[in-house]
């Protein structure tokens, strides 16, 4: 009796959730994220093997120096992308001086360098025969200015590399946070006898604070990521120390766990990003909206602020590019030939696919999601954007185990229909590249679709489904079209982001298969580094469409700003981050995916 | 190029342009499959010079064997094989150290195979006893000081650079390189783990500046006058004195080798070698590459160049490396680098030679 009327008490409870979760749409959807998980699962499940001797031997020795290696470097990164980031985003939002409307789209530049391509440019030109040595020697010894060098190559060293490149997220986020407040509490507070300075520290920046933080938050992740320039100048940190354990070593499991420690790390950074932003709303609550009236800086003070937001852009991008382009003027004849153009094809083609799947993947999660929002599809769908998270290395092993596997079956089940030689179907051919991309890079597409989506009214769903279309005509009828701009920009992004990939790349690729980024890699790790110019130099200039682009957006917001009170819409109170521009500058840096910007 | 004019439904351009993938994706997976009528040999490797590029060229050109390559670090090769197993299309592993050959072999991702003209062109130091890797060139671990700043007679052994008067004068790279992690191997297996230990320590004690770049990094800051002493291999200053852009040449006349431990067990010495995977689709292809890279022709390219020392007797060396003369290398089996690897690993962790 108690037993049967627990079951039907049950059955009543969760037989609509299960219904919910029975439509096509939502099947698919978990499908999607249960493919994304499987590497991840793959590696995590590495977690509970036995605690190895070599563990126990990484825990008494490097353990200590790969997190304080780690620590400081994150320390440091954030700290310094905190202060170019505001500090610029502020001048050139709120202010006006010589200089600032160039600058306001320069300082988004650094965002197109890879970060090992700038390290690498960075070693040669601080080099003994690079440019700034030559100067140098003229007043200095040469002991001192060769030490210039050895200096970068250090935990400061990375700090400032990565610092120059990874600001503009921080700069992007806030300065949009910036735009998007009211000039009117601004001028309030002047007019109640504030200074600038007083207004910025007591208004501006602290209603601008969860922008801030998402911006460093994504940063942070980045920085935890990053391999390729902390293993040129050898600092030991995290991801080094994975490498470390799993080839080295040869120890996977302790390399798993590493893994695992790195995650523990990224959930704790979403968590507290998540709990800072608490229940606070920050818009600003009136309806009569202005854009900040530019404040104009004069004499000193203007040219300050030009020579302030001029030393990043010259730093992270004009000198690494200008080198860049100078070694490819001298290699460019040599250099540009059908080899070249086949990596060109591998990358883009590469880079192509990878975006519109990734793309498509989140337009089915994210549109199911608004179908049947249950808790469990929404936890679905942002479990789906973890993948940004974990390096690319991690994933590419998680990616290995279970398709080698599938590999392995398939060859059995058509070994007798074709014959031997079919070869690896899927780890031996791009198959397994454009997945591991997708599984990397999904959050690169998803928060911007999801944002895209959120400015949709969903009236306009409603009434296109009571007017009996089926949920896919009304996607497509409705919803994409709506979309058309979110998702070009979407795919752009994964794109780049494809086209940059290294670590995964070099795991993952085919026979004879060199994309852009691996071919520039091994040149410069074979010190070729002039060679390796021009792969790199077209890496870098397709990483600039997608600044250009959400440059263009911002400036757009900007102009609606200016419209009539009623057409804007109200920001939402996610990280600061308006929508519109929102979805692109939160997507500039996807990060922690949609657990940023849900 | 991002926003056209026209006016057709945009749901259909996306959709259609999903069609694309699958058509995309097809085409590319085309790029990796093979042409079953044309004879392959599938190459792993973690040699990426432009020597073993032209190399390879020719063995097609002689053989019509086309050679395929991933090029990737042995170590990631090594992972990728295991996870293969049987279905692996590599026929060959190249790895720049005996270490990691005698790793891919304890781990069963080698299979033997010996042949007369082998036998012949590779002595058995330089080979697997049972046929299992073949060295393809050996690389000497040298000491590179500043010619203005260091008698050469002052330092002899290798262990001579954990005395305190090398204080704030070595130069090193990081312990993560293969090339220190064998080196290592090979002291412990001459003085023990504790002796060796002790040497990392003090040689960590004696560093101008904590390990960064690459050999070739250690050279140019030796000449720059960072350091006085570096261990590197000595390829690379061949390299650096036989370059194309002059200010490299410069840099690397200021900078003399000796070869270490002459008068005990000799100079630490390793092979980049070849191993046939124990999955080998196209095996005989593999012997016919391997037996062209141990022959007379592909000797002498790679000693000429890359610097590097060929490892069959009777060819000619380059003539930087002749200027060098003969030298005593160190007879420790190459199996036992592999074998102390991770004894090795260990003690750089320990002596905090990050």
């Amino acid at each position: 009796m108690a037993i049967a009327f627990s079951r039907g008490w049950a059955r009543d409870r969760f037989r609509p959730r299960l219904r919910a979760h029975l439509t096509p749409w939502t099947l698919v959807t978990f499908a999607i994220v249960a493919l994304v998980l499987l590497p991840l699962a793959s590696v995590l499940l590495g977690i509970f093997g036995e605690s190895s001797d070599t563990w126990r031997h990484l825990a008494s020795t490097v353990l200590a120096d790969y997190l304080g290696n780690s620590a400081i470097l994150a320390l440091g990164v954030g700290v310094l992308t905190l202060v170019i980031g505001v500090g610029t985003a502020w001048l050139v939002a709120t202010c006006e001086f010589p200089g600032r409307r160039f600058l306001e789209t320069g300082l988004i530049l650094p965002l197109a360098m890879p970060t090992y391509i700038m390290a690498y440019t960075y070693a040669e030109v601080l080099s003994h025969s690079g440019p700034v040595q030559g100067v140098l020697q003229i007043f200095l010894d040469p002991v001192t200015t060769a030490s210039i060098r050895t200096g970068l190559m250090s935990l400061p060293g990375a700090v400032f590399i990565l610092s120059l490149v990874l600001y503009p997220y921080v700069y992007l986020i806030t300065r949009a946070s910036f735009l998007k407040q009211s000039g009117g509490i601004l001028e309030t507070s002047r007019i109640l006898g504030k200074s600038g300075w007083a207004s910025f520290r007591q208004v501006a920046l602290p209603m601008a604070r969860p922008a801030v933080v998402a911006g460093v938050t994504l940063v942070l992740m980045e920085v935890l990521n990053e391999y390729g320039a902390v293993k040129y100048f050898g600092v030991s940190t995290f991801t080094t120390g994975i490498f470390r354990a799993w080839f080295s070593l040869g120890d996977t499991p302790s390399a798993i766990r590493l893994s695992a420690c790195l995650l523990a790390f990224v959930f704790l950074l979403i968590l507290a990003e998540r709990a800072q932003r608490g229940r606070a709303r920050f818009d600003h609550g009136s309806s009569r909206f202005r854009p900040v009236a530019p404040f104009r800086l004069r004499g000193a003070r203007a040219w300050l602020a030009t020579g302030a937001c001029t030393v990043p852009v010259v730093l992270g991008f004009v000198v690494p590019v200008g080198q860049l382009l100078v070694w490819t003027a001298e290699v460019v004849p040599e250099a540009l030939d059908r080899r070249f153009l086949w990596l060109a094809l591998n990358s883009f083609g590469l880079a192509l696919v990878s975006a519109l799947i990734a793309v498509a993947a989140a337009l089915i999660i994210v549109y199911s999601v608004r179908l049947s929002p249950t808790p469990l599809l929404r936890l679905a769908s942002r479990a789906s954007s973890l993948g940004y998270s974990i390096p690319g290395a991690v994933i590419a092993v998680g990616v290995l185990v279970p398709f080698i596997w599938v590999d392995r079956r398939l060859l059995e089940l058509l070994a007798p229909i074709t014959g031997s030689g079919v070869g690896l179907l899927l780890t031996g051919t791009v198959a397994a590249l454009v997945f591991a991309y997708v599984v990397r890079f999904l959050a690169v597409a998803l928060n911007p679709v999801d944002s895209g989506f959120e400015r949709i009214c969903g009236n306009l769903d409603e009434t296109s489904r009571s007017l009996g279309s089926p949920p896919l005509r009304t996607l497509r009828r409705v919803n994409v079209p709506l979309l058309k701009g979110t998702l070009l920009s979407a795919g752009l992004l994964v794109f780049v982001d494809v086209l940059k990939e290294l670590p995964l790349t070099l795991i993952l690729r085919p026979f004879d298969f060199d994309t852009l980024a691996t071919r520039a890699f091994q040149l410069a790790m074979d010190e070729q580094v002039a060679e390796s110019a021009l792969p790199a130099l077209l890496i870098v200039m397709v990483g600039l469409l997608p600044v250009v682009l959400i440059n263009r957006l911002i400036g757009r917001e900007r102009g609606e700003t200016g419209g009539p009170d009623g057409e804007e819409p109200k920001p939402k109170a996610t990280g600061g981050v308006p929508a519109g521009a929102g979805d692109l500058v939160g997507a500039a840096r996807e990060g922690a995916g949609g657990a940023q910007a849900t | 190029m991002i926003h056209s004019p026209s006016n057709r439904p945009t749901a259909r351009r996306v959709l259609g342009s999903l069609l694309l993938v699958p058509t995309l994706v097809l085409a590319f997976s085309l790029q990796g499959c093979q042409d079953e009528s044309e004879p392959v040999v599938n190459v792993y490797s973690h040699r990426h010079y432009d020597t073993d590029e032209a190399l390879f060229q020719r063995f097609t050109e002689l053989s019509g064997i086309r050679v395929r390559v991933v090029s990737a670090s042995a170590d990631e090769l090594i992972a990728r094989l295991e996870r293969e197993g049987q279905a692996s299309p590599a026929d060959v592993l190249i790895t720049v150290d005996a270490g990691r050959l005698h790793r891919a072999r304890e781990r069963g991702l080698l299979q033997p195979v010996s042949s007369d003209l082998l036998d012949e062109a590779v002595p058995m130091d330089y080979r697997d006893p049972e046929g299992f890797w073949y060295g393809l060139t050996r690389r000497v671990r040298i000491v590179a000081y500043a010619r203005d700043r260091v008698d050469p007679e002052l330092l002899e052994r290798y262990e001579d650079l954990a005395d305190e008067e090398w204080t704030g004068r070595v130069v090193a790279r990081s312990s993560e390189n293969i090339y220190n992690i064998s080196h290592m191997a090979s002291l412990v297996a001459a003085v023990g783990v504790e002796e060796a230990e002790a040497w990392a320590e003090g040689v960590v004690a004696n560093f101008a500046r904590a390990p960064q770049g690459n050999d070739t990094d250690q050279i140019r800051d030796v000449a720059a006058g960072i350091g006085d002493v570096a261990l590197v291999n000595s390829y690379y200053v061949g390299r650096l004195l036989n370059s194309e852009d002059a200010e490299s040449r410069q840099l690397a006349q200021r900078v003399g080798i000796l070869f270490p431990n002459q008068d005990d067990r000799g100079a630490h010495v390793n092979v980049s070698g070849i191993g046939v995977t124990a999955h080998a689709p196209n095996r005989a292809h593999a012997l016919q590459l391997i037996e062209f890279l141990v022959s007379e022709e592909a000797q002498r390219a790679f000693a000429e160049a890359n610097f590097e020392y060929p490892v069959r007797p009777g060819v000619a060396w380059a003539p930087t490396l002749q200027a060098w003369g003969e030298f005593r290398s160190d007879p420790l089996p190459l199996a036992q680098l592999g074998e102390l690897n991770n004894e090795a690993v260990r003690i750089f962790d320990r002596a905090g030679w990050r």
